[in-house]
């Protein structure tokens, strides 16, 4: 009898893959990994500081990308000068600090009312935000997916011998490992990180040592979102961008979080970077799982190590 | 009888005579509020009573649906068929919950509801996978079919079978909340390491709870597939498992009868929202901020609290039960 629950052809031989196609989803997959690792980077530094889990997060990566969009193909025709664009550039500055911005209000007028509480509160009001702004940017631009052009400068493929490749997909590599290296740079080995350290250690006995506790709270929090949403600008011009792009990726971001831990940067930016290649590798060998994949990975990560591959048990 | 009991009748007759009195309530919306209702009480029996946040109750609703109705649809015709849907349908939702609970209660706090919600994506993939779910159309058509022979094709006897299954479900979840086990779990919820130290493998019993949780979320899910005769990847989706936190949340957490309220007030909702589409979900999320940060007890909570703070302040403000001293003048009485 053939399996009723596959969708697999009986006898399906494995699909012939070539240099040129396995190297083209490993890059596909490592720029999958980027983004991971540029968002559960940002929920590691949120969750350290202020314990919540930010589930606003993928919201927050779908306004930058629109924020980008907006000012490259809308701002011009509403401001009334058709010829007036926001270039890639400064959306790449602009958009995230729009998106700290808003996030770190909303962390000031309602996240900051329920430290107090069970984190369960903070997790269900940054659930409620995304839900909000999704469905805002939904009834504004509806779902279908908006093409964004990559700048000029970054347009074209670049021949690297065995394959030719995009140059943005580049761009996108070295900005998103460069920024996860300013990152952990700047939290393992500067003063301002041992501050941030000592607060998810210790938060009263830093507030005792004269440090502006909540004020560090709010700016941490704009820190983290700020990184989602440079994500957001990176992935513009490779995704469709639409309001479902944050919501559907961040449900992999948190099992990547889970089989990395919340404890290291270094930790989930690894995690990240990998499961977005073994994405990328699964993608070859039977697509079907692609989706799936991160999840599987999880579940077996939880039976083997269930404290996590880098992280320490909450 | 407990005051559970008592206001349950009143619930339960007043639902009784809904098909005779037509203009008074939409039968069909009583009949979704109670699956709904259900699927709130099996979400509050984990977060209320137990205290774990799952983000998979979708996964339960939805696997157990697929089945009753992939099996109704075979074998509806059957006397026994929809009994046999039902119970299968509710054993594949007690076994979808043992795997992701057996999963998840490796992990606590925030952990376990990140585990929950990815493990319910595998579901949601499996849904879109599998042939016999239907893929991207769910199963639509799906046969009432008949119990023991009773033609179920009708609403109003429809409506009464899915009234007698609701009370059973209700029933069911109430005793487990007011059994020796339901206060084991309050334990752990309240202080699992005093639970631990009290000799109590608090891990079992977070699991039990879980897949006790799963069962009763697939009955309701089960219970929808029949009155509404199609299951869709609606119902294994995020969206869903969301909504049941929110009637949750919006009831009361932990009162008994709390999902039930907002399972009403969110279905209510839905219906009287309908016209205004995509502004649904920013309606919904608005109302999960204001619930968070200002509502966290809900409309049964709140009521029950109001009222203990009453009767907390009438028992101070009347007089001293013990005699005053025999040599002290006795105060005349204002």
């Amino acid at each position: 009898m053939p399996l009723p629950f596959s969708s697999i052809p009986a006898g399906a031989a494995m699909p012939d893959i070539t240099l040129q196609a396995f190297m083209a989803q490993l890059t596909i997959g490592l720029i999958g990994g980027c983004f991971y690792a540029l968002l559960s980077m940002g929920l590691a530094i949120i969750f350290g500081l202020l314990n919540i889990i930010n589930f606003t997060h993928g919201a927050q990566f779908m306004m930058a990308a629109f924020l980008a969009w907006i000012g490259l193909t809308q701002i011009g025709p509403w401001l009334g000068y058709p010829d007036f664009q926001v270039s890639f550039w400064v959306a790449l500055v602009l958009a995230p600090l729009c998106v700290a911005v808003f996030g770190m209000a909303i962390e000031r007028l309602l996240l900051a009312r329920l430290y107090h509480l069970d984190h369960l509160y903070g997790l269900l009001l940054t659930f409620g935000v995304a839900l909000v702004m999704e469905g805002g940017f939904r009834y504004a631009f509806g779902v279908s997916g908006q093409g964004y052009e990559p700048p000029e400068i970054l347009q074209g493929p670049v021949d690297v011998g065995f394959m030719l490749l995009p140059k943005y997909r580049i761009f996108v590599v070295v900005a998103s490992l460069l920024i996860c290296f300013g990152t952990w740079f700047l939290f393992e080995r500067t003063k301002l990180g041992a501050y941030l350290r000592a607060g998810t250690e210790n938060p009263r006995l830093l507030q005792a040592f004269g440090i502006n506790v909540p004020v560090m709270i709010t700016l941490t929090y704009g820190f983290g979102v700020a990184l989602a949403g440079i994500a957001g600008v990176l992935a513009a011009p490779i995704m469709q961008v639409t309001p479902l792009m944050g919501g559907n990726l961040l449900n992999i971001v948190f099992a990547v979080v889970v089989i990395g831990g919340l404890g290291s940067i270094l930790g989930s930016m690894l995690t990240g970077l990998a499961l977005g290649l073994i994405e990328g590798l699964t993608k070859v060998v039977y697509p079907e799982a692609s989706t799936v994949v991160v999840f599987v990975i999880m579940a077996l990560a939880l039976l083997v190590r269930p404290a996590g591959l880098f992280g320490r048990d909450v | 009888m407990s005051t559970t009991l008592k206001i349950f009748l009143v619930l339960a007759a007043f639902a009784l005579v809904v098909p005779f009195v037509p203009g008074l309530i939409y039968p069909v919306f009583v009949m979704k509020v109670m699956c709904y209702g259900l699927f709130a009480c099996a979400f509050n029996l984990l977060l209320g009573f137990t205290g774990l946040v799952s983000f998979s109750h979708a996964a339960f609703l939805g696997s157990a649906g697929y089945v009753t109705g992939a099996l109704m649809i075979r074998f509806g015709a059957h006397p026994l068929g929809m009994p046999a849907a039902l119970v299968l349908g509710v054993a594949a939702s007690l076994l979808v919950g043992l795997a992701i609970g057996g999963l998840a209660i490796r992990r606590r706090g925030i952990y376990f509801a990140m585990i929950t919600l990815a493990l319910s994506q595998i579901v949601y993939f499996l849904a879109v996978q599998f042939r016999w779910t239907g893929g991207e159309d769910g199963l639509q058509g799906i046969p009432r079919g008949n119990l023991f022979g009773l033609d179920l094709t009708s609403d109003t006897t429809m409506y009464y079978v899915m009234l007698a299954l609701f009370s059973a479900g209700f029933l069911f979840v109430d005793r487990i909340v007011h059994s020796p086990f339901g206060q084991i779990l309050q334990a752990v919820r309240d202080n699992e390491a005093r639970a631990t130290s009290l000799g109590y493998d608090t891990d079992r019993f977070k699991l039990l709870a879980f897949v006790l949780s799963a069962g009763v979320a697939g009955y309701a899910g089960a219970m929808k597939a029949l009155v509404f005769q199609l299951v869709s990847l609606n119902d294994v989706s995020l969206h869903t498992s969301t909504e049941v936190v929110l009637m949750t949340l919006l009831g009361g957490v932990g009162t008994i009868f709390g999902p039930l309220v907002g399972a009403a007030l969110v279905v209510g909702l839905q219906n009287y929202l309908a016209t205004i589409g995509d502004l649904v979900t920013v309606v919904i999320g608005l109302i999960f901020i204001v619930c968070v940060s200002f509502f966290r007890r809900g409309f049964v909570g709140e009521f029950l609290h109001v009222r203990r703070r009453r009767a907390e302040r009438r028992a101070r403000a009347a007089p001293r039960p013990e005699p005053p001293p025999n040599d002290a003048p006795v105060a005349e009485p204002a």
